[in-house]
């Protein structure tokens, strides 16, 4: 009886569970919440577009990001060149804290969402049993989806950008525009209803 | 609709939602697991007000020293200066970059303490505030959550930046004290909203439930 109700995750108000179609999203009347949603691309669309922005996030951390020419002298500087730069000059917090939302996280997200994906497609061709790890990654990935902030360093390189050609000399990179078109896949990554995936691996 | 009859809730069904999976599992006494994904289910977060509060005032500590310390130190061929948040803003002012400069300032400085005040206020509205404003203030906690993340902003230009300069002679860029201070701000107050259950906005007032 209960699988028929859901209750409103943001105020706790019973409802009785509809069946969406794609691209459908139910909200709560009381408190205006998203209750659940059904995506609008389905997961093995889906799995195309991480294993897109899993080459982009390569090319985005492989090449530099900006390069800077004063007095002849040119300087480039990539992602973990700048982390490592911040480790080794003392503020490790801080390297922390940048290589954590940047790099770990997304990365593990966009792992973690090929291996999810890969299963919920298999077991909806029928057959395949959901592995034991199922569950264990899908709820890590849903505790850890806030801490992956790609879009808003790439506003900082941006705003980066601008700092800096005021003093110098500066040259967009390649992995610049690696991180806008990965902002843009993550955009679209990110607003699929993680929640979705417990139904569609079962049925 | 009926005026004074109480929204069915969950809760007062008996039942417990999961967190994860939204699995609705019936209540007992002891600790509880959901049956389809495992995860451990609470009736509301643990300790929900006291943990906010507790990382509301952790971040509000280290929002002084984010402020008054330089974020980034700049050492050019005649001299060094020691940058704070403001500082950056007042010098994107002064050159011409306005819009820049509204936006860190926003993003680093207005945003940050609105955002703390918000949940400070949230937290007290718990126990003491009116049915009416219920759905004003879960609006308030929607952007809260939203706008949180966004405060990193200063913290990426400063490493970058930090990563970019490096002419030795000429100019360098190295981060400071108050970049790290800053950054735990941010991921302090994000602790401190996720901590924040806001269906204890909802809870306790069937009286007064209008809808």
């Amino acid at each position: 009886m209960t699988e028929e109700l859901s209750a409103c995750p943001e105020c706790d108000a019973l409802y009785r569970k509809r069946r969406l179609n794609r691209g459908e999203t139910a909200r709560c009347p009381r408190c205006g919440a998203r209750l659940y949603g059904r995506a609008r691309l389905g997961p093995d669309q889906m799995l195309g577009l991480v294993t897109g922005a899993l080459l982009t996030f390569i090319i985005a951390n492989a090449y530099p990001i900006v390069v800077m020419q004063v007095q002849g002298v040119s300087n480039s500087a990539t992602l973990s060149g700048s982390i490592l730069t911040l480790w080794s000059e003392g503020r490790r917090l801080m390297a922390v804290l940048v290589f954590a939302t940047t790099q770990l996280f997304p990365l593990l997200d966009l792992v973690a969402m090929t291996a999810l994906l890969s299963v919920a497609v298999r077991t909806r061709r029928g057959g395949v049993r959901r592995p034991g790890w199922f569950a264990p990654l899908l709820r890590f990935l849903q505790s850890m989806r806030p801490w992956g902030m790609t879009e808003v360093f790439m506003l900082g390189v941006l705003v980066a950008l601008v700092k800096l050609s005021n003093m110098a000399h500066v040259l967009p990179g390649v992995a610049l525009w690696a991180f806008g078109a990965l902002t843009i896949m993550l955009a679209a990554i990110l607003s699929f209803d993680l929640r979705s995936l417990w139904d569609e691996a079962e049925s | 609709m009926s005026q004074s009859l109480p929204v069915a809730t969950a809760d007062r069904a008996g039942l417990v939602a999961c967190e994860h999976c939204g699995t609705l599992s019936p209540r007992h006494s002891g600790p509880m697991t959901c049956p389809r994904c495992g995860a451990v289910l609470h009736r509301r977060k643990p300790d929900s007000l006291n943990r906010t509060w507790a990382l509301l005032v952790a971040a509000m500590i280290l929002y002084l020293p984010a402020n008054l310390l330089p974020v980034m130190v700049t050492t050019s061929l005649f001299h060094k200066t020691h940058d704070t948040i403001i500082s950056g803003v007042v010098y994107f002012w002064n050159t011409g970059s306005v819009g820049l400069a509204v936006l860190i300032f926003s993003f680093s400085i207005l945003i940050p303490m609105l955002k703390m005040g918000a949940l400070g206020f949230l937290v007290i509205s718990v126990r003491h505030g009116s049915a009416r404003t219920r759905r004003q203030r879960m609006v308030l906690f929607r952007i809260v959550e939203f706008v949180g993340r966004w405060s990193m902003l200063d913290v990426f230009v400063v490493a970058l930046m930090a990563g970019l300069v490096r002419f030795h002679s000429l100019a360098m860029v190295e981060a400071g004290p108050a970049a790290a201070a800053f950054g735990a701000v941010v991921v302090l107050t994000m602790l401190a909203s996720f901590s924040f259950d806001s269906r204890l906005i909802w809870d306790n007032d069937e009286k007064c439930d209008e809808r």
